[in-house]
């Protein structure tokens, strides 16, 4: 095992000093073996862990694979990556996530933990074999019916109180489906106007407000994916308040792009939850800051290209958001690094569970970790992506920082921009 | 001049009236022995149309003809998304085949927009989804002013299912560049909150048709789909029909000179009653000829110069 | 150097009396030429040929208290140059009251230059109707014909070259009567 000495590189953004990394471990100093790294000019972060990804293997491996999902995270600075169930077959028994959590390990550019589904094949019905996936060797910890909410309160009550058997979480896709039937985009003036199917912000923030009602209720863990509107984050503002146990996420899209994309009919814009209004950008990003939001993720959601070359009607909802992640919140929050490895690898981790990834680069720590050019800019290229996919809404953007390199356990997976493997 | 008629947001006011001129003339013309006309000799104009509609898609191949176009009538109907040709796939088919003009009729909102992005010929839409149907606008705005002599000042009430009329949008859009004062009319369900803002907002928006009747020149009733009972839009057709429905005694709160529209197809006895639709106030049979001269215009100006 | 419009170049033709003098003497060659003009209809070509008609029309009754109908031919639609420009506006067609047919239509146009258009009004015509015969009365013939048309009455000929060209103004549509010959390589 080669260790790497990374000179003059700027930790969170201190003053620079060395970082060695040896046996998958960051420790104090060079015994002269090691490859140098030069990292003037850049910064170090821990590695990042993203909640929120789909990997789309088992099933639509023509749209992306846990390989090529996997280098896409590398390559965008992550760590560890939280695959969804929503995949044919459905991430719902042992034996899939199993599968998935193997294919991640052979890909070994980032740590794949699986998600598993809360109700068998993500119909709502029937809770799946949560303690099974649970004590797998996927070691699953979060649950997840992404791209359906768990919709019947009574069922998602069960969840709640089920999984606190072994510490898991349940993460809702808050979307109550009688509300948004067909919807298309978000309910607003842009929708009126292009005569697309509304999908109204109550639809979130009801199911949201019953969810912490009910995670206060049983004293369970809630985790909501995908905050989109101003009043989820004064529902889960007043929940904190009150000292429930809930943790929300938000996209990288939803803190930087607006409904008014829509005017294009581009179905690249199309996402869910959709693309809200400028006030809730706002409301979403200060609610970051102030840690309403504990954290960012990406659903990361690669489609292959008949799936949006298409009417908006017909096009499957979501975009590809690992290798732009990171640009999207420092072009949102400025170079607040510490804030950036807060809410982009601590926390998530933390919420995970998931040891060894999330930790401060201090001797002894693993050595999880990425490397950020912050004054680096970019014009993004849907061909240059990793991603099997091009569903990238920032096609011709110009975007701050770019990633250096990623180490995962101290052996690097991105080096001078480039996945290693 | 445009390229492509997507929207009526696409027209502005020396467009639209120049539109509703040439549509003048083309009515003219339609009056003689010889209809033929040579001007689009050697044009392909392609008829596309996703979703049935028969008075349409003969309104547009009439106004084609008429101006020597050659006419390809392309109906997709039943080819499924999954199992037919997609959209992109059938674009790239009739740009292969030189069309000069897609006319495009498509249950998706937006069909439109995405065809002009992968063809080079100019794109029609003749009703896309709850959107828009730009020509039907152009017909009705034309109507209005060969009956009123003007469409500056006009006071128009759209009344019943805005929320799901593609020509109720393209109406207001359209009649307001050109100086008309739209009032929507309708039960709360079927009329967006934030229509005005989002279309124009000049627009009113009236949720009792009585009190508005008296003061307008035009009104257009919207087909109401009897299936929006089963998603609680309203009622019962008897409610919506007692409430918003345009009968006899309805009719004669107008004033004197205002008239009558609809686009039909009309449910008659729903929203308007058979005695209105009749009436020398309406206009409906009309709009069906106007329809014919508005297309021609369209295509005569979107086709009839360089490209 | 100057700029293109500049009257350094131009040189007017026909001025006001001229102008309303060739008016004068094509309205009586067209009472000669059609035994006193019954059963005959003129019809201007938009924009100019239709008050250049309004004018033959209104002098022939001056001469010999004559009404001939006029009215209004537009060719835009049948022209063989459309797709060489950017869209037309349409001019209009207004037949007089009895129509044309089994009538002497004489087609009024300011300048005849190619032919082309005459060759357009023509192609008009047949569609509208049935003429017994049909005459051509233009103000200027400048030469340069692309096609076998000749006028059977002209106010004024005027030798150009093909890269001038002659402007002509009516008090109707201009606010001034006067034609104008402009451009040219000199």
């Amino acid at each position: 095992m080669t260790g790497f000495l990374i000179q003059g590189v700027s930790v969170l953004g201190a003053a620079p000093s060395d970082l060695v990394l040896r046996d998958g471990f960051v420790v104090s100093a060079p015994d002269g073996t090691e490859d140098v790294v030069d990292g003037s000019g850049l910064v170090a972060l821990p590695g990042l862990v993203d909640l929120h990804t789909h990997l789309r293997e088992p099933g639509r491996e023509d749209a992306e694979t846990v390989e090529t999902g996997s280098r896409a995270a590398a390559l965008g600075g992550y760590t560890a990556v939280f695959a969804m169930a929503n995949t044919s077959p459905v991430a719902d028994t042992a034996g899939v996530v199993e599968q998935v959590w193997r294919l991640g390990r052979e890909a070994g550019l980032v740590d794949v933990q699986p998600i598993g589904a809360v109700t068998v094949g993500l119909a709502g019905k029937q809770l799946a074999e949560l303690g099974a996936m649970a004590t797998s060797a996927a070691g699953v910890r979060i649950f997840s019916d992404d791209g359906f909410c768990v919709a019947d309160p009574r069922l998602m009550r069960r969840a709640l109180e089920y999984v606190k058997a072994f510490d898991g979480i349940i993460a809702q896709h808050a979307e109550e489906p009688r509300l948004t039937e067909g919807a298309q985009m978000h309910e607003g003036e842009v929708s009126t106007r292009l005569g697309l199917t509304g999908w109204p912000a109550v639809a979130e923030e009801a199911i949201i407000a019953r969810d912490v009602l009910l995670a206060e209720h049983v004293g369970s863990r809630l985790h909501v994916c995908h905050v989109s509107t101003a009043g989820s984050v004064e529902v889960l503002r007043q929940a904190k308040a009150r000292g429930v146990r809930v943790t929300a996420e938000v996209t990288p899209h939803h803190l930087l792009l607006t409904d008014e994309l829509a005017a294009s009919y581009d179905p690249v814009f199309k996402v869910n939850p959709p693309l809200r209004t400028a006030a809730d950008v706002a409301a979403l990003r200060q609610a970051l800051v102030d840690g309403v939001i504990d954290v960012v993720a990406t659903d990361h959601a690669p489609h292959a290209v008949e799936d949006k070359e298409c009417e908006w009607a017909y096009a499957r909802p979501g975009m590809l958001g690992l290798e732009t992640a990171l640009s999207i919140v420092l072009s949102v929050l400025g170079e607040r690094w510490d804030l950036i490895a807060d809410r982009m690898s601590r926390t998530p981790a933390r919420i995970a569970g998931l040891d060894g990834h999330g930790t401060d680069l201090a001797v002894g720590s693993p050595a999880n970790l990425t490397l950020v050019d912050p004054s680096a800019r970019r014009v993004v290229d849907p061909a240059e992506l990793a991603s099997r996919s091009r569903n990238t809404p920032y096609t011709g953007t110009t975007l701050p920082g770019r990633i250096v390199a990623t180490f995962l356990r101290g052996e690097p997976t991105v080096l001078d921009g480039k996945a290693v493997k | 001049m445009i390229k492509h008629l997507r929207s009526a947001a696409d027209l502005d006011l020396a467009t639209a009236t120049l539109i509703l001129d040439t549509a003048g003339e083309m009515a003219a013309l339609a009056g003689r022995e010889v209809k033929k006309l040579p001007t689009l000799r050697g044009r392909t104009v392609v008829n596309l149309f996703y979703e049935d509609s028969t008075r349409t898609r003969i309104s547009f191949e009439a106004a084609a003809k008429r101006l020597s176009a050659d006419v390809i009538n392309f109906s997709a109907k039943g080819s499924s998304v999954s199992k037919g040709e997609s959209l992109k796939d059938t674009a790239l088919t009739l740009q292969a085949m030189g069309a000069d003009a897609v006319v495009i009729r498509h249950s998706a909102s937006g069909a439109p927009h995405r065809l002009a992005s992968w063809v080079d010929g100019s794109v029609i839409n003749a009703g896309d989804g709850t959107h828009e149907h730009p020509t039907q606008a152009l017909l009705d705005a034309y109507t209005m002013r060969s009956r009123l002599g003007r469409l500056a000042g006009l006071r128009v009430a759209i009344v019943g299912d805005v929320l799901h009329s593609r020509v109720a949008r393209s109406n207001v859009l359209l009649l307001t560049t050109l100086g008309a004062h739209v009032t929507l009319v309708g039960p709360p369900t079927l009329v967006p909150r934030d229509i005005a803002a989002a279309l124009s907002p000049a627009t009113k928006v009236s949720y009792d048709l009585d009190s508005v009747l008296p003061d307008m020149d035009v009104v257009m009733m919207l087909r109401v789909q009897t299936e929006r009972m089963q998603d609680s839009y309203f009622p019962s057709a008897r409610e919506y029909s007692r409430r918003y429905g345009l009968d006899l005694a309805r009719m004669r709160k107008l004033p004197e000179h205002a008239i009558v529209m609809h686009p039909g197809p009309m449910n008659r006895g729903m929203e308007i009653a058979p005695e209105v639709a009749d009436s020398s106030r309406s206009t409906i049979v009309e709009q069906v000829a106007n329809g014919v001269s508005a297309r021609m215009a369209v295509l005569y100006l979107l086709l009839g110069g360089k490209a | 150097m100057a700029s293109p419009r500049a009257d350094t170049t131009s040189k007017i033709i026909l001025g006001e009396s001229d102008l309303h003098r060739v008016v004068d003497r094509i309205a009586h060659q067209i009472l000669e030429k059609t035994s006193g003009a019954t059963g005959t209809v003129l019809l201007g070509i938009p924009t100019r040929g239709v008050p250049l008609a309004q004018r033959l029309a209104a002098r022939i009754h001056a001469f010999e208290g004559i009404d001939v109908p006029v009215g209004s031919l537009d060719i835009t639609l049948y022209r063989d140059d459309l797709r060489l420009h950017a869209t037309r506006a349409l001019g209009k067609t207004e037949l007089p009251g009895g129509g044309i047919d089994g009538r002497r239509v004489i087609l009024v146009d300011d300048v005849l230059f190619s032919g082309r258009t005459v060759r357009a009004a023509l192609d008009a015509l047949n569609d509208v109707g049935r003429p017994s015969s049909v005459q051509l009365a233009v103000l200027v013939d400048r030469g340069h014909r692309q096609l076998p048309i000749r006028a059977d009455y002209v106010g004024k000929n005027i030798p150009t070259a093909v890269s001038e060209s002659v402007r002509v103004s009516l008090l109707e549509v201009d606010g001034l009567d006067e034609v104008k010959l402009t451009g040219g390589d000199k």
